[in-house]
């Protein structure tokens, strides 16, 4: 299936959302790498609030090239980044700010996916390195924080979307992860082919 | 055009327009995949690619660590001005945003803004006979970076264990380097020659067969075994995961089989400056 959402509008229809439906997101969305997830946590740990509502946005895994032109940012490169570093930290992301939809690629997971299925999240993933492309959909940087302490790469900022996407539900939520899914599935064929090597001649 | 000038417009170039002969493999493999989402996968990477070249934007926001394999004649006059024109073209570059500020300091975290550092941009030289010199520009991206792999095999497990290791890092990489990858690997040397002349392997245009049969045939082997094991375009599975593998052998010591393997990811971005004795520099992809 292929959804069209706005967010955060249409947040209460992701619970609807099955693995391999397809996705175009329009609204906010908020990047964070291992740094920002690292301090999202350790000002939740000092009792600070963070300067947005992470429950009301896209969670995107990205370090996006920028360029400052005219006192504003332009969004020129903006592909996910490998979401598995994250593992270490998206349980305790999901749980204290209330996130409920992550994106980035590579898959991520059991630690995250069983974050998700309690609140009825996803993780959705968008073409690795097809980062010009995914810069076309972020039509304005709304803000930037912490872009002193983390630099560019690591900072948080925030995106207007309009039709990001195809985005490819990867973990849904009952928790169905395409990303455990397809590991067993490498590791018959992995099995299979190294009993092909040990039958050859050399 | 000024040496510095030609780094810093080869890198532009490397970061803005894939090479013609990995745009022909990733548009071969969107012809052969018939699985649907990897085939929606190779469709958004075509676009992306095809976007990138008409906006002059950079292919993917990783636009990685600045790598430089300079092979360098002995009579070349300039070499002095090859470190300095490498350094300031990279920080020129991010400076122009054609790249990411992308080195940090390993302990802090502290990121300068220039891509410049200790030991960075890494430049590895090559010093052959000759009064030219040949840079060749490799942005590395850390996805794909993350998933190289050394395995000091012993000499006894023989090539039916270079073949496993490499098969077994494919699957543990899964979608991680961002597949359909090309492999490069370093049988032979030393721990560190091996995944040097690993990262050198993947210079070769996709498509280019070593110059030995024997190392040639067991490329195509390699390649062969590699797209069985089912990753697919950005893991969602299908015939495609792997364009091409490259091999590059040095002779080793009797009791060691290293095996460097070098994972790229399938934004192969390359581009190269020649130099003559002159001073006369062309920028070529």
């Amino acid at each position: 299936m292929i959804y069209n959402l706005k967010i955060p509008d249409d947040l209460d229809k992701i619970s609807g959302l099955r693995m391999g439906d397809v996705l175009y997101i329009t609204g906010k969305v908020f990047t964070a790498r291992d740094e920002a997830h690292q301090l999202m946590l350790e000002l939740h740990e000092k009792g600070e609030k963070l300067p947005f509502d992470p429950s009301k946005m896209v969670l995107y895994h990205c370090g996006p090239v920028v360029k400052r032109e005219n006192n504003e940012w332009k969004v020129l490169a903006a592909g996910p980044t490998t979401s598995s570093r994250m593992d270490l930290f998206e349980k305790e992301v999901i749980e204290i700010y209330g996130v409920r939809i992550i994106v980035g690629k590579g898959g991520m997971g059991d630690r995250t996916s069983e974050a998700l299925k309690k609140v009825k999240g996803i993780y959705a993933t968008y073409t690795g390195g097809a980062g010009a492309l995914a810069a076309k959909s972020f039509k304005k940087v709304l803000s930037v924080y912490y872009l002193e302490e983390l630099g560019s790469p690591e900072a948080i900022w925030i995106f207007e979307a309009e039709n990001f996407g195809p985005l490819i539900v990867s973990i849904d939520p009952d928790g169905k992860n395409w990303n455990k899914l397809s590991r067993d599935e490498m590791e018959k064929r992995k099995k299979e082919i190294f009993e092909l090597i040990d039958h050859e001649g050399n | 055009m000024d040496i510095e000038k030609s780094i810093l417009e080869a890198i532009r170039l490397a970061e803005t327009t894939i090479p013609e002969d990995v745009y022909k493999h990733l548009k071969m493999a969107y012809s052969m995949e018939e699985n649907e989402i990897s085939k929606s996968q190779l469709q958004s990477i075509l676009d992306n690619v095809e976007y990138a070249r008409e906006k002059q934007l950079p292919i993917c926001q990783d636009t990685g660590t600045q790598t430089f394999f300079v092979d360098v004649g002995y009579d070349f006059p300039f070499k002095k001005e090859l470190v300095n024109s490498i350094v300031n073209a990279v920080s020129k570059a991010t400076q122009n945003y054609y790249i990411r500020p992308n080195a940090v300091d390993p302990f802090s975290g502290k990121n300068p803004g220039n891509n410049v550092g200790r030991f960075i941009p890494y430049i590895n030289w090559f010093l052959r006979d000759g009064n030219d010199a040949t840079i060749n520009v490799l942005p590395k991206g850390g996805g794909s970076e993350n998933a190289s792999a050394l395995a000091m095999l012993k000499p006894g497990e023989g090539i039916k264990g270079i073949k496993k290791f490499v098969i077994d890092q494919l699957v543990r990489a899964g979608a991680n380097p961002c597949p359909p990858t090309i492999i490069g690997l370093g049988i032979g040397g030393g721990s560190d020659l091996s995944l040097i002349i690993a990262k050198r392997a993947l210079l070769r245009p996709l498509g280019q067969r070593h110059e030995e049969k024997r190392i040639a045939d067991l490329e195509l082997e390699l390649l062969d075994l590699a797209n069985k094991t089912g990753v697919g375009t950005m893991g969602w599975g299908g015939k495609v995961s792997v364009l091409d593998v490259h091999i590059e052998y040095a002779y080793r010591h009797p009791a060691s089989l290293p095996v460097g393997m070098v994972i790229q990811c399938w934004a192969d971005r390359r581009s190269k400056v020649h130099i003559d004795s002159k001073g006369n520099v062309e920028v070529v992809q």
